[in-house]
């Protein structure tokens, strides 16, 4: 997404929610009937929508496996699956995904990538509508080499960086901006690593607390029940002196 | 066997009906309507007072797995009476929880898929499995006293003879689900506040659940000397106010280290909402009962013990609602309160909890015989003995 480009036609909306079968109108932020919201920064618009990470918090967190990052680069998600313990509204950095609240069989509602489309062969519905380019639908690679190629070609247009291709390990929405991202609400300070692995550092020691931790809780047993074993065979064991002591 | 009169109306049976009732209402509310209508959660606050009544369900519970290592594990037999006690408050306490995560998740109705659709990335489904499991072996734990009441002797046996595996796995499923709650707040670095976000968190919960599970055991221990019964001498107490006071010292040191190594001493010198909230987790929960326990006439006195261990619970209960609910509040654009409905639903399940743990102990033998129909000269030992309701003379408390 270059957002120098972008006029705010609210195009890629439209085509979303047309797509999506949702009812139309322009919103500012994601919700149950946007999947795509442009907001407005000075003059500056920036859309908003599911940035498909290639290593997913929502994919990593998600208990029961609903959320699954595919070949072809879609978030896809499986309401048949979810158990709506929403721990993807709140590990999502991008804080993407939205909950049917007021349904009591609720699921999550994000971009879907348009993954149907992309199976046919198609762009995704968002970047077809945008009159101006502003959203380029293409692989990772070649989209990373093209917007090298415009901050390099006019450098005084954008701030050089390409905001998603390290942060947090790399998304599928990329964004090039004439000022700094910061200004514009993004979050900068996600670091370069994805976020599973904060977790995964922790996960990853359950094996060993149940194979170590077994081992020392059962010599623990095994010394202290011969401690005690002799204890009574000697008649007077040390706990005996010591309940005497204790005793009220 | 004496006959079962019906149970008194007291002041406290009518508020737990009362707070039973609000709570299936609203429960039923919430099922019908949905999360939306009957909560405040919403998708900037999507987790709320429920996650954090399952951190202190499961903190509180925290006294089965302690009491039980200490006993059956490190033999430390002189606290064998109050296993039994223990074991009931874990196992109430899971139970609890399991309720309200069904409650809580979306789709009750899945609530079973995390069994058979795998995520080994995730903390929740790690969570699921621990839950699961760990109810499992405190029903096994529980069974025999059930069914010495029955006179059903057989199945005490086939328990008894794996209780020890089943005691070794429950103390370590219970290590990983303790601090896997903590676990499950490292994936919001950037939302969860500094002073509570730090890659300890899985080490700072379980710490943290030591002192509150013997907090919990003595608390108990001091309620029902109230009322007549006494389960620990006063010595033993002061020995496991000892153990507490460890516990708090290790925390305090771990979480202050922690702080200052990751370089956040601005933030709790900087006068903030957030500093407050941890100050008063850190002075009231850890410093002042640490301190309090180090004076003898505290550790040794029943009101002493009463109000440090209320300040350690109280601390406690801070900590997991600082890192559930208020450590978050920075992020969202509005900030988080409960509505009333969530308020009813757990008041309802801490008053099913209270009821279930007073009628089991007026119809299980979970307490030894009463002390005073023992002659005077009777030693600990005794007493302990005397708790053994088992046909062949073997102690079946957690077995």
């Amino acid at each position: 997404m270059d957002l120098t480009l972008c006029i705010g036609c609210n195009a890629c909306q439209g085509g979303c929610k047309e797509e999506n079968q949702l009812p139309p109108g322009d919103e500012q932020s994601l919700s149950l009937t946007a999947f795509t919201a442009l907001s407005e920064h000075n003059g500056i618009f920036v859309r908003h929508l599911c940035q498909h990470c290639e290593v997913p918090t929502c994919v990593s967190v998600c208990p029961v496996g609903a959320l699954t990052k595919t070949e072809a680069g879609p978030v896809a998600y499986d309401g048949e699956k979810c158990i709506g313990c929403r721990y993807c509204l709140q590990a999502c950095p991008f804080h993407v995904p939205r909950y049917e609240w007021s349904s009591t069989r609720p699921r999550i509602r994000k971009c879907n990538f348009c993954a149907a489309r992309l199976q046919r062969g198609l762009g995704t519905a968002c970047a077809q509508a945008c009159p101006t380019g502003a959203t380029s639908f293409g692989g990772r690679d070649a989209l990373l080499r093209e917007a090298a190629r415009r901050i390099e070609a006019r450098p005084g247009s954008y701030v050089p960086r390409i905001y998603g291709r390290e942060d947090i390990g790399g998304t599928s929405m990329l964004y090039l901006s004439p000022v700094p991202f910061e200004q514009l609400g993004f979050d900068t300070r996600l670091g370069k690593t994805p976020m599973p692995l904060l977790t995964m550092s922790a996960l990853s020691k359950a094996p060993n607390v149940i194979t170590v931790g077994g081992v020392m809780l059962t010599g623990v047993w095994w010394i202290t029940n011969r401690r005690a074993e002799v204890a009574a065979k000697e008649g007077s064991g040390l706990r005996d002196r010591y309940r005497k002591g204790e005793d009220n | 066997m004496r006959t079962i009169a019906l149970p008194r109306s007291t002041g406290w049976r009518v508020i737990a009906t009362v707070l039973i009732l609000a709570g299936v209402g609203a429960a039923f509310a919430r099922f019908r309507l949905g999360l939306g209508a009957t909560t405040n959660l919403t998708d900037e606050f999507p987790w709320g007072l429920w996650i954090g009544f399952d951190f202190l369900g499961i903190g509180l519970a925290a006294a089965g797995f302690t009491i039980v290592a200490a006993v059956n594990l490190f033999h430390a037999k002189d606290y064998e009476p109050i296993v039994r006690p223990a074991v009931l408050t874990a196992f109430i306490g899971y139970l609890l929880v399991v309720f309200v995560l069904i409650i809580d998740l979306g789709r009750p109705d899945h609530f079973w898929h995390p069994l058979v659709m795998w995520n080994p990335h995730s903390v929740m489904c790690e969570i699921s499995w621990c839950l699961m499991l760990y109810t499992t072996v405190l029903s096994l734990e529980f069974a025999p006293i059930v069914l010495e009441k029955l006179a059903i002797h057989k199945p005490i046996k086939w328990i008894h003879a794996i209780s020890l595996p089943l005691m070794i796995f429950g103390v370590l499923l219970s290590t990983l689900h303790q601090s896997s709650f903590g676990s499950l707040y490292l994936i919001v670095p950037n939302r969860l506040h500094p002073l509570w976000y730090t890659p300890l968190l899985p080490v700072l919960f379980f710490i943290s659940c030591l002192a509150s599970g013997i907090a919990m055991v003595l608390l108990e221990s001091l309620l029902l000397s109230r009322s007549g019964r006494s389960l620990l001498p006063a010595a033993l107490r002061a020995n496991l106010a000892r153990i507490m006071a460890v516990a708090l010292a290790l925390y305090f040191v771990v979480r202050i280290q922690d702080l200052l190594s990751r370089g956040l001493l601005h933030e709790m010198l900087t006068p903030s909402y957030y500093s407050a909230a941890f100050y008063a987790e850190i002075l009231l929960g850890y410093l002042i009962p640490f301190s309090l326990l180090m004076f003898e006439r505290i550790r040794t006195t029943a009101r002493g013990l009463y109000a440090t261990t209320l300040l350690v619970l109280a601390g406690f209960a801070a900590n997991r609602m600082d890192t559930a609910v208020t450590g978050l509040e920075s992020w969202p654009s509005h900030t988080y309160f409960p509505s009333i409905m969530e308020i009813l639903i757990m008041l309802g399940i801490v008053a099913i909890g209270a009821s279930a743990f007073s009628l089991v102990v007026r119809y299980l033998p979970i307490f030894p015989a009463e002390p005073a129909r023992a002659p005077a000269t009777m030693g600990a030992r005794d007493v302990r003995g005397s708790s053994r309701h088992a046909p062949d003379g073997r102690t079946l408390e957690a077995s």
